[in-house]
């Protein structure tokens, strides 16, 4: 019997915190990266007496999140005690949605035109961070304590460790799209978790384990093709090799899982039903207002980029795959310029520079560069007036923060190309003394050779003469010579 | 004095502020020991307070509906940065970072907190002996309990220390210790006044409450104190008292419960119960007798719904951010988590803990706290029925006039069983006061023993529920509040 023979079946929880100002319960700022407790108050500290009031813009984000994979939403839901003991857990428990989540349903579909079925997707507010690390104390930082999370849980419709990685970035676009959340994994706005189970297709499921530890959507690949591979090597062996139903960690280093808690520490959490605050209500009208604002989706914009501007499948999906990208592009679209030159250049020079932090943080207040530049110097790379390495070395220093306006940038650094027929004549003259050779093998149709002239005059030109003109130039005087 | 003759004396200037609260602070000093009333008096916050408002005065401010008037609060009431330990060793010397709302509104009407008051730990008692802090005295016979677990604040309003005091009521902490401390004792609707910086207890039946010298203080309580607050998602807005006609007794009609006249109700506490009821009739009140079976299981419905959410509402307590935190020799984050609540919660308090945490267990919950969730919607039904037959619902607050302190203390049942007629008001989130009906002798010789009656109104009708109250308060005898012997001799 082979791996082959058993086909994985896997279900994901995300955890993905919203991109509200404030906490889910109090007036808090909703950060990262602040001193520790530094974002505290009698609420989300757990003080005795404190309690919590509904943010409503935490509701209009989960309801976004809802809208953008066409789940349910409850007119009514509620919420309730999820109860443990945990030093980052300030009051005891997790006010969490257990029996009636906000939203059931929706999906999201994959490339291959399989739907990824969600169960549900409901609303609750995050814990704060245990710090194990600095010594023989435990330290408890409490900013993150209270801020909104949703949390979607599929069904277990994967059946591959790419499918869970393109599932979770194509989910990741969408929130991010809709304006949920940062989805940023490395400040844990983004987190998932894995259930994996093996079975022979047409026999039942087999046992569960669950994956934790999981900081990035490599990590979730590399997690499930381990887990896959372990579990299937179990069934091979057979008897005295069962699968244990429990919790696993991948532990990135060494590229393994290993065993966290079986099912029989699994906590009992002594779900209840919250009573400090009443039902959450979902109006229509709320529902309808997000709808409204609800941005246009990936998916959508990589059809329209396709169908509607020309684009290649390749560009349209790297434009849609980030809000900062697709924004930009739409806005220097506007002033014109071409779809095609435009996504050239946001692809050679806009993307790469966004892995940047400095570049990413200032994308986060408007555009890296603004549209209006864009448009102009991809105008300007169309029209021959400036070189195409020229354009992108202008962009390279707008998106860095460049202050100096286009002009002057173009001058400063020499980037204008030279369009004036008697400096290109004379340039073209002096390239073709003493290259007869040339010229005859030009005459002779080896077009190629004209390469070695063209060499010389952007030489004598500092790369400023304009390389179609002095091509075409070129060419005329060869073919002049000649007569 | 009254809570208004002392803000009438405030206002024409006839008294200072200050005075009010050394002499207030003065009878406290001398009567604590007796009666351990106090777990701290707040003397300098107080009186510098009492010389702003004198200051204010003096300067033409308004003065407010409660200018000058000093008040007790139960210790699970929240004062920025001052002690608040709820009567347990755990949180002593927990010093809140925010104040109340209602201790705030008070003090924003004018009132004056004069010092914290002790109760049985985290409210769970009947008795005030569940604490480490001091076990309050009954001013009527000082050998027996003034009732729990709002059993400071009784004592101080008993003994006329203060003409009112902050108590909190889940499921009959304000109206028991009312009814045998012989003051008047108001538990508003669920939500009519903020729970914010109330220290939870049952967060579904949880209420501020106060408990007060005469009848007609309680309505100018109830109007401070009553109304939404942003802090607290649950409040919700109450109805004022109503027309002129709504506030009278002729024509009332009055329901009485078959359930509440059950047995181990104390012969005495009836006898005084049906003078009070042929009373209201002489003045016009029609007596009409209703059903609430539910009633009758009260109480293991409120042990089920008060421990579940005790267990969750205490496990804050862990000494990680405040509090005493025990560390024994295992270094583990458990290790302290337990040896931290096995040194801070007294016996009572684990008990229900341990109950809460069984009622709410996999594959426990169902068949306790979902069924005690059921049984309380259809009580709330057994309620709604009966107040479309009668204005409000009368009946004995507690079956027994004050027992002996020690008691009780070793059988959690018979502590537990005396809570049966306070808790289905508490359950179905009404509104309830307990009246003073005159005093009951012991058999045994010696002491005189206040009885309390109970009205319970449909939700909301907390103000016209005040107002019946005091109309009943000037008939005269049988419903006459008395200070305590003991004090006022």
């Amino acid at each position: 019997m082979t791996n082959a023979d058993y086909a994985a079946v896997i279900g994901l929880e995300v955890h993905c915190q919203l991109g509200t100002r404030t906490k889910l319960f109090c007036g808090c700022r909703n950060t990262f990266g602040e001193p520790p407790n530094t974002h505290v108050c009698p609420v989300c500290s757990g003080q005795p007496g404190a309690l919590p009031v509904l943010n409503e813009a935490a509701v209009r984000l989960a309801v976004r999140a809802a809208l953008a994979v066409e789940g349910t939403i409850r007119a009514t839901s509620d919420f309730d005690r999820k109860n443990y003991f945990y030093c980052d857990l300030p009051k005891g428990y997790q006010i969490t949605q257990f029996d009636a989540p906000y939203c059931q349903g929706g999906g999201v579909r994959l490339a291959s035109g399989r739907t990824v079925r969600l169960r549900r997707i409901h609303l609750e507010e995050d814990a704060g961070k245990a710090i194990h690390d600095r010594g023989d104390a435990t330290l408890v930082d409490l900013n993150r304590a209270g801020v909104p999370l949703i949390e979607a849980v599929t069904e277990a419709d994967l059946q591959t460790a790419d499918e869970a990685h393109e599932f979770l970035t194509a989910l990741k676009e969408m929130l991010r799209f809709a304006g949920v959340s940062d989805c940023d994994m490395e400040k844990g706005s983004l987190r998932c978790d894995v259930n994996v189970s093996l079975h022979r297709p047409g026999e039942p499921w087999g046992t569960k384990v669950e994956l934790k530890n999981l900081n990035s959507f490599r990590f979730v690949r590399d997690s499930l093709e381990h887990e896959i591979a372990r579990q299937s090597g179990l069934l091979e062996r057979g008897a005295g090799h069962e699968i244990r139903q429990e919790t696993r960690l991948w532990d990135a280093d060494r590229a393994e899982t290993r065993v966290m808690r079986s099912k029989e520490d699994a906590d009992d959490y002594r779900y209840f039903p919250e009573p400090d605050l009443p039902a959450l209500v979902i109006p229509a009208t709320l529902i309808e207002a997000e709808r409204a604002a609800l941005p246009e989706l990936p998916a959508a914009k990589r059809a329209r980029y396709t169908e509607t501007l020309g684009l290649s499948a390749y560009d349209a999906d790297l434009l849609s795959s980030d809000p900062v990208v697709a924004h930009l592009f739409e806005a220097a679209l506007e002033t014109a310029a071409s779809p095609k030159s435009l996504a050239n250049l946001i692809a050679n020079e806009v993307v790469p520079a966004l892995a940047e932090p400095a570049v990413r943080a200032r994308a986060e207040h408007g555009h890296p560069v603004a549209p209006a530049d864009l448009a102009r110097v991809t105008r300007e790379v169309e029209s021959g007036a400036i070189h195409a390495n020229g354009g992108r070395r202008v962009l390279e220093l707008l998106v860095r923060g460049d202050e100096r306006d286009v002009d002057r940038i173009l001058q400063e650094e020499h980037l204008l190309l030279v369009t004036d027929e008697a400096a290109l004549e004379r340039w073209c003259r002096q390239a073709l003394v003493g290259r007869e050779d040339v010229a005859r093998e030009v005459r002779a149709g080896k077009t190629k050779a004209i390469g070695a002239l063209m060499g010389a005059v952007m030489k004598a030109s500092h790369g400023q003469a304009a390389p179609e003109r002095v091509r075409a130039l070129l060419q005329r005087m060869i073919d002049e010579s000649e007569a | 004095m009254s809570l208004s003759q002392l803000a009438r004396a405030l206002a024409d200037g006839t008294r200072s502020a200050r005075s009010t609260v050394q002499a207030t602070l003065a009878s406290c000093e001398r009567a604590n020991p007796r009666l351990a009333a106090f777990q701290a008096l707040a003397a300098t916050d107080a009186l510098a307070c009492a010389e702003r408002l004198d200051a204010a005065l003096a300067a033409g401010a308004e003065p407010g509906p409660l200018a000058g008037v000093p008040f007790a609060t139960k210790a699970n009431l929240c004062i920025a940065e001052r002690e608040t330990n709820c009567g347990s060793a755990l949180l002593a010397g927990y010093r809140p970072p925010y104040t109340a709302t209602a201790v705030e509104r008070l003090v924003a009407a004018g009132a004056i907190p004069i010092g914290t008051t002790n109760m049985d730990e985290f409210g769970m008692g009947s008795s005030g002996e569940n604490t480490c802090y001091g076990i309050a005295r009954n001013p009527w016979d000082l050998g027996r309990t003034p009732g729990g677990s709002s059993s400071g604040s009784a004592v101080s309003v008993a003994a006329g220390l203060v003409p009112f005091a902050l108590g909190s009521d889940t499921g009959g902490s304000v109206r028991q210790p009312a009814a045998l401390s012989g003051v008047f004792g108001l538990k508003p609707s669920y939500g009519a006044v903020s729970r914010y910086g109330l220290v939870a207890f049952a967060s579904s039946l949880d209420v501020v409450g106060v408990l007060a010298a005469e009848a007609t203080d309680l309505a100018t309580l109830l109007a401070v104190l009553a109304g939404p607050d942003p802090l607290d998602a649950t409040t919700v807005r109450i109805e004022g008292p109503g027309n002129e006609a709504d506030r009278e007794l002729d024509g009332l009609v009055v329901g009485v419960a078959r359930e509440t006249f059950g047995p181990g109700l104390d012969p005495r506490v009836e006898a005084r119960t049906n003078e009070a009821l042929a009373a209201l009739e002489r003045a016009g009140c029609v007596l009409r007798e209703v059903s609430l079976p539910l009633a009758g299981q009260a109480v293991p419905i409120y042990y089920v719904i008060a421990t579940g959410e005790a267990s969750s509402n205490l496990a804050r307590y862990d000494g990680v951010r405040y509090g005493r935190r025990v560390q024994g020799d295992d270094p583990s984050l458990d290790a302290m988590f337990e040896a931290t609540r096995a040194a801070g919660f007294g016996d009572e308090v684990k008990r229900r803990i341990l109950l809460g945490t069984y009622v709410l267990s996999a594959g426990y919950a169902q068949h306790w706290y979902t069924k005690a969730l059921r049984a309380r919607r259809r009580l709330v039904h057994e309620f709604d029925a009966a107040f479309r037959e009668v204005d409000v619902l009368l009946g004995p607050t507690t079956p027994t006039p004050a027992f002996h302190l020690g008691e009780r203390v070793d059988d959690p049942l018979a502590m537990y069983a005396c809570d049966h007629l306070t808790v289905p008001a508490s359950l179905a989130g009404l509104p309830a006061v307990s009246a003073p009906v005159g005093t009951v002798d012991d058999p045994a010789g010696g002491a005189t023993l206040p009885v309390g009656l109970q009205w319970v109104g449909p939700r909301g009708s907390d103000a016209r529920l005040c107002a019946l109250v005091a109309a009943a308060d000037r008939l005269g005898a049988p419903f006459t509040s008395a200070l305590a012997p003991e004090v006022s001799a």
